[in-house]
């Protein structure tokens, strides 16, 4: 299946939403409602996907193989609460595609500091 | 969470399907961990996020149909050109039929509330007719009646401009000071004329048409309160009306008022037979036009016992402005409508055919898809997308087509009313035409998609293409291509008729020879030429000078070109003659110059034509037609007879061939000519010649420069206008008709060739579906003879049934073209005998290839498939 995978750098620039969900599940499988809050966790409440925003992602995201579902038998057993919701994790392409956004947003933010622009704390 | 779970239904459904549950779960977890104010917060927030997730959601799914479609026709261009043309055949041809449909029949004419206006007649209860009014009879009417608001009087009045670059000519009217009232309209620039304005005492003012200031003045603001020279008056410009204003027809280019006084009038203002003025009236309030026909009844009746001499049998007749419209050219508009509509529904037919058999050979790909996951809900939308975006590729086209092809159908546009010469095509047409294409292209298409999505079971796969059609789908193929060989049997016979009529109008023999003769106009103002002796000097000028041009034969004056408007009906009283009625005793007058028989070759049977000696202070003379000869001295000669007409008695010198005076489609009564001298000063100041006819044995069109600078040097402030070739002159009073055939044709065609097209598609497809049946027939022994015989037995059984309704539509449809068919039974067996035959030969022809194809199927192929 991956070698059918076009190249990372081929998927770039990713849409915020997109690059968001990848982090949220860059440490292990979560589910739709999980990622919500782990991305306003990590953004202090800056980024609040909608969940209809978020599913239409996911639905993109799992056409284009970034991510997977987990299967009945993959799913954490002691989540009992979440016997009903549906699990997701990164495939190697995703975590291939985000590392390669992250070089490039990395090259563009030296090239930012290079001619002169510092971020300052506002 | 009712809200929640009513907004899901805004995403696609398969998405719903997917993720439905999640959502609400997530929902729900987020809702009960917030408070009152959260849960506001979270609503807003959700709404905001539903709509603009599921719009792109349906965005996505729609771009990828359409990249499918584009893959999918991509490889069926031959469908996809086919659907596309169709369509646009169909829905532009109707666009520009039914546009001009509602130019002609059905769109307000360009004044305030129209329907309540009115053109007033009087007409002879005894030989019937309508006429226009005497002033005498108008001043009368207007007074006696409270069943109009308003009522104006006019006449038309063409004029020479003159001082405004070379000599015009003008089409204008004189109309009381009421028109503009009446009408309700009121100028662009500046303003209308009064009743003040038509007072003798008034000075000369004229408005001036939208088109002549920009024709004549370039639509200079500042032509407002200018001077300018009418038949060499001067005349204070007053304002422009609008461009879309038009009265009484469009060719009018100035308006100027009318006094009815009898100073203004002068002698004869009281003859109540002097008519010349045509009426307009609004209705009063709640005055019906049966109620106000009814009053003018009993006026006409007062007017008939006052002036029991004058008014014997006078009628007064009132009718709506579009009533003007006759009969013929409203059958004519509406044939083409109705014809526009047939190939409408013939290429809807086609294409329903079309996209049924188109998605019944692809419910393998459909088993496919949906094999591999795609919907029900996403197949049916897919070919939705196709069809739609089909429907719209045809339906641009179309409106390109009606949008190229409205000027030729302009000429179906009859000059008499009062409405722009080209129909503006209405989107709602297009729109209506568009949908037509529209709702079938998806209703076609849902079917075989629904069928593909229902029966898209592992079966479907396994087995060959075989399962497509069932027995339903085969019948309303059956009847699709029914429906199109019964209407383009039935617009065959239509345009075999209508050829016929044409044909037999042509052949009709105008009473002159039209061939190679240059014909323009040069109308004498009045008063410069209300005397007689400088209009002869006019004449003879000129046609001396013209006679002297090399290459040409003859040359002549006379009042007005036969066929066009120009002549008078006058009654005469044959000395002697046969006792009949005044009808019978009417006659086409006009005054000609010495050279006009010869120029029109119409032959002098019996006498001599005018001379130069035929002046005032000769002896009165006339020439009378043949058939005027024949209705008063039957078997005798009518030369030295005398009759008295136009106030005078006039000697019988000559009888001259009968002429086609009113056109090639109407029976013209006979005609009667006098010398263009013998007519006192100021008198019969309408009749006098002013069409010059030239006879030229080189081409016509190259004497005009020289024509022109003859006439300027006879009269530098002399226009010419109307110039034209004689044949061009009868040409044009077939163009509606020859237009129309022309039209019909087109559609006639188109459609024939698509039910064949439908027939052969149909055809082709069944017996594509059924090779493994076929094969095994042969295999068990069935010739290939048989097989041909089968798929033409079926192929043409349906082409019978078509043909069969279809000439019985047309026969029973022949009777309501009959007012167009100069004469041609609408019944004609030779037009139905043509038509069917034609039909029979393209069905042959399309069922023709499907069965030779059947023949061939190998036994051994087709069962192996």
């Amino acid at each position: 299946m991956t070698n059918r995978h076009p190249s990372p750098e081929s998927q770039l620039p990713l849409p915020a939403a997109t690059f968001h969900i990848l982090m949220a599940l860059a440490d292990g499988e979560r589910h739709g409602y999980a990622i919500i809050q782990d991305v306003a966790e990590r953004t202090n409440g800056d980024v609040r996907l909608g969940a209809g925003t978020l599913y239409r992602s996911i639905q993109r995201l799992l056409e284009q193989g970034y991510i997977d579902e987990l299967s009945m038998r993959e799913r954490p057993s002691k989540d009992a609460d979440d016997a009903r919701r549906r699990y997701y994790r990164l495939t190697a392409f995703g975590r291939a595609v985000a590392e390669a956004e992250t070089r490039r947003l990395t090259e563009l933010v030296r090239l930012a500091r290079a001619s002169g622009f510092v971020a300052r704390k506002v | 969470m009712r809200l929640y779970r009513a907004l899901l239904r805004l995403y696609p459904r398969s998405f719903r399907a997917e993720y439905g549950e999640q959502i609400l779960d997530d929902l729900a977890t987020r809702r009960a961990a917030a408070g009152f104010v959260g849960r506001v917060g979270l609503a807003a927030e959700t709404i905001a996020d539903t709509v603009i997730a599921a719009g792109r959601l349906h965005t996505d799914l729609l771009a990828q149909d359409i990249r499918y479609t584009f893959r999918t026709l991509r490889r069926a261009p031959g469908f996809a050109a086919t659907a596309i043309l169709l369509t646009a055949v169909g829905t532009g041809a109707t666009t520009a039929a039914l546009a001009v449909a509602d130019h002609v029949l059905l769109r307000p004419l360009p004044y305030r509330e129209p329907d309540r206006l009115v053109n007033v007649w009087q007409e002879d209860t005894t030989v019937g007719g309508h006429n226009v009014l005497s002033p005498a009879n108008y001043l009368d009417l207007i007074a006696s009646t409270t069943a109009f608001e308003k009522v104006a009087a006019y006449t038309p009045r063409s004029a020479n401009l003159v001082g405004e670059g070379a000599p015009v000519r003008l089409e204008g009217h004189l109309a009381t000071g009421d028109l503009f009232d009446v009408l309700g309209r009121s100028a662009a620039i500046g303003r209308t004329f009064t009743a003040a304005d038509a007072e003798d005492s008034a000075p000369d003012v004229v408005v001036l048409s939208y088109g002549a200031w920009q024709t004549y003045f370039a639509g200079d603001p500042a032509t407002l309160g200018r001077d300018i020279s009418l038949n060499g008056i001067r005349h204070t410009v007053i304002g422009v009306m609008p461009r879309d204003f038009m009265f009484p027809d469009r060719r009018t280019e100035f308006w100027a008022p009318l006094s009815l006084s009898p100073a203004a009038l002068g002698p004869g203002y009281d003859d109540r037979t002097n008519t010349f003025l045509w009426t307009v009236a609004r209705l009063a309030d709640d005055v019906t036009l049966v109620q106000a026909d009814a009053q003018l009844d009993r006026t006409a009746a007062d007017l008939a016992r006052l002036y029991p001499d004058e008014n014997e049998s006078l009628g007064i007749l009132i009718v709506g402005l579009r009533g003007t419209l006759t009969r013929a050219s409203r059958t004519m508009v509406a044939a083409v409508a109705g014809a526009a509509l047939c190939l409408l529904l013939i290429a809807v037919t086609n294409l329903a055919g079309l996209i049924l058999s188109r998605g019944l050979s692809r419910q393998r790909e459909m088993a496919v898809r949906a094999a591999i996951g795609a919907g029900r809900e996403r197949l049916i939308r897919q070919m939705l997308t196709e069809s739609a975006l089909i429907a719209l590729a045809g339906g641009a086209l179309g409106a390109v087509l009606a949008w190229a092809g409205a000027p030729l159908l302009a000429r179906l546009v009859p000059t008499s009313l009062p409405i722009a010469e080209t129909p503006a095509i209405d989107w709602r047409f297009a729109a209506l035409a568009a949908a037509a294409a529209l709702v079938t292209a998806l209703a076609c298409g849902v079917l075989p998609a629904r069928r593909a999505a229902a029966g898209a079971s592992p079966s479907a796969l396994r087995e060959s293409s075989r399962t497509g059609s069932s027995r339903r789908t085969e019948r309303l193929r059956g009847a699709l291509v029914v429906a199109q060989v019964t209407i383009s049997v039935a617009l065959l016979v239509g345009v075999g008729l209508l050829a016929q009529a044409l044909w037999r109008v042509q052949a009709r023999d105008p009473g002159f020879d039209p061939q190679g003769v240059l014909t323009l106009r040069t109308s004498l103002p009045w008063p410069k030429y209300g005397p007689t002796a400088p209009r002869v000097a006019f004449y003879d000028r000129v046609l001396d000078d013209i006679r002297a041009l090399p290459g040409v034969d003859a040359a002549g004056f006379i009042t007005g070109l036969p066929m066009e408007v120009g002549g008078l009906i006058w009654e005469t009283t044959p000395e002697g003659g046969a006792a009949v009625g005044p009808r019978q005793r009417m006659v086409g007058l006009r005054f000609v110059t010495p050279g006009y028989f010869d120029a029109m070759r119409i032959p002098i049977r019996d006498g001599r034509d005018f001379a130069a000696g035929d002046t005032f202070d000769a002896p009165f003379v006339a020439i009378v037609s043949q058939s005027y000869a024949d209705r008063h001295w039957p078997g005798q000669s009518a030369i030295g007879r005398r009759v008295n007409i136009a106030f005078f008695d006039r000697l019988i010198v000559g009888v001259a061939g009968d002429v086609r005076v009113r056109g090639l489609e109407r029976e013209s009564e006979p005609q009667l000519y006098l010398p263009a001298p013998q007519v006192p000063d100021f008198g019969l100041m309408a009749s006098p010649p002013k069409d010059l006819v030239i006879r030229a044995s080189v081409p016509p069109l190259s004497l005009l420069p020289a024509v022109r600078g003859i006439v300027a040097r006879a009269d530098p402030e002399q226009p010419i206008a109307n110039v034209a070739l004689l044949q061009d002159v009868i040409d044009g009073q077939l163009a509606p008709r020859s237009t129309q055939l022309a039209v019909l044709g087109a559609f006639a065609a188109f459609a024939a060739g698509l039910a064949a097209i439908g027939l052969y598609g149909m055809l082709a497809f069944a017996v594509g579906e059924r090779m493994r049946e076929i094969g095994l027939r042969m295999a068990l022994g069935a010739t290939p003879r048989m097989i041909v015989g089968d798929v033409l037995a079926r192929g043409l059984r349906l082409a019978a049934g078509g043909i069969v309704v279809g000439a019985a539509l047309a026969w029973i449809a022949g009777r309501w073209m009959e007012s167009i068919l100069a004469g041609v039974s609408p019944h004609d067996v030779r037009v139905f005998v043509t038509a069917i035959g034609f039909t029979a030969l393209l069905a042959l022809a399309g069922t023709l290839l499907p069965a030779l194809r059947a023949s061939r199927v190998s036994p051994l192929d087709a069962t192996r498939m």
